[in-house]
């Protein structure tokens, strides 16, 4: 008996248009958040809840961020190890 | 005479090479470059460009010497602004992920102790407003003495249009510099901003000056301007001889009118890097927000060394920056020494 691979298909957001991503768009292997990835790695903070999509309100200060989702709480630069 | 020594004296432009010229004029004498002359040097070859990059850098040294100001900057008051300058993901008019926030004091004052450990001697308050009303004079008041009683550090704003009242206001509390940025050549501001103009911000920098407070006026790069219009901005720049010109680098942000722009291209930043420089020897030019995207790091050093002498540490208003520490490692692998705060006052 053969197994096929098991793939990632849970539905998320992604942090910088909002839009729905799967698990090889979070992993960096889909073309479709490409410019979303880039654009996260050099100069945008989250915007978008990953896991409902909601825009967050976000504060930038000079060394982090923090992001609040109306339904999901407060993420952190910090709590991601990032900037 | 020549035809083109003829046109090239009409029009304040020069007749030899433009980098020889600037050699003379601006290196020796320390005078800037006219809007002709700006513009031949942003429509030199690309081979040109290290060229101009050094002798960028050369004039720096000599009218401003090696050190690097360095300055941080947060958003006291983000989105929601009822202007529409079209780069701005903080207008309340523009379909733009940014939701509007207020920072409290305490995070203010933990912002300003965060930059002064960089060593940076000016930090930034800024709000997204056409102006400030008395809420956010309030916030500032009580900001500014909170950082001024406990950090050691230079205190500078940005909030907009100002009566003159509010200018008062502001140098009593000991505001050390006010940025207002022209962001643009005068005739390309209509196409950037429709709900104020260019004149407007004019007059208030004007008044920043008359009270005794430092001038920072800079723009944004890649905006849809013209070369000519690019030289035409450095020149009125000039022409205000602010303290500090901060140069941003578009960075198209989702939900703006100018999202469809592309980032401006290396090269061509750096090549306006040198032509402001060769505008204006003895001013403070400092690499603003967008380097990361238009830049890179490669680029950044090359700015370093091609005029730029400050800079802004850490993240942005809206947008993040490089780590601080990654700035701060290149200065000193450039050995470029960070300005002492007693060398601002």
């Amino acid at each position: 008996m053969t197994t096929e691979p098991v793939t990632e298909t849970v539905a998320t957001f992604c942090s910088w248009c909002g839009g729905e991503t799967t698990g090889a768009d979070l992993a960096g292997s889909s073309a479709e958040h490409e410019r979303c990835r880039a654009r996260l790695a050099l100069v945008d903070p989250p915007r978008h809840c990953p896991e409902c999509g909601r825009r967050m309100v976000v504060q930038v200060d000079p060394m982090g961020w923090t992001a609040r989702c109306s339904r999901h709480g407060e993420t952190t630069s910090a709590s991601r190890g990032q900037r | 005479m020549t035809a083109s020594t003829e046109t090239a004296r009409e029009t304040g432009g020069t007749s030899g090479d433009i980098l020889a010229v600037a050699r003379e004029q601006v290196l020796e004498r320390g005078e800037g470059l006219t809007e002709a002359q700006v513009l031949e040097v942003l429509q030199l070859p690309g081979e040109r460009l290290t060229e101009a990059l050094a002798l960028a850098h050369e004039v720096r040294m000599r009218w401003c010497g090696p050190d690097v100001e360095v300055e941080g900057i947060v958003s006291l008051k983000t989105g929601g602004c009822p202007e529409d300058c079209h780069f701005c993901s903080q207008s309340g008019l523009f379909d733009s992920p940014v939701r509007a926030a207020w920072l409290d004091k305490d995070r203010l004052v933990e912002a300003a102790k965060q930059t002064a450990k960089t060593g940076a001697t000016e930090f930034c308050i800024v709000a997204a407003v056409r102006g400030p009303d008395e809420k956010l004079m309030e916030q500032i008041r009580a900001g500014v003495a909170a950082i001024r009683a406990e950090v050691d550090i230079n205190v500078a704003c940005s909030l907009g249009m100002l009566t003159q009242a509010q200018v008062d206001e502001l140098a009593a509390m000991g505001v050390h510099r006010y940025n207002h940025n022209l962001e643009t050549a005068r005739s390309h501001f209509p196409e950037v901003v429709t709900t104020h103009t260019w004149e407007e911000r004019w007059e208030t920098l004007q008044m920043i000056r008359a009270a005794g407070m430092e001038v920072c006026c800079g723009g944004i790069v890649g905006m849809g301007e013209t070369l000519e219009q690019r030289a035409e901005f450095a020149v009125q720049l000039a022409e205000l001889e602010p303290d500090e010109v901060p140069m941003n680098f578009l960075i198209p942000n989702p939900g703006t009118p100018f999202a469809h722009l592309d980032v401006p291209q290396g090269p061509d930043a750096l090549m306006t890097i040198a032509a402001f420089r060769l505008a204006m020897p003895k001013t403070v030019l400092r690499f603003a927000g967008g380097r990361e995207l238009t830049l890179g790091d490669l680029g950044a050093e090359q700015g370093m060394l091609g005029g730029v002498n400050a800079i802004i540490v850490g993240n942005y208003l809206t947008n993040l920056g490089r780590p601080a520490e990654q700035d701060l490692e290149m200065l000193e692998t450039l050995k470029m020494p960070i300005k002492a705060l007693n060398d601002t006052l």
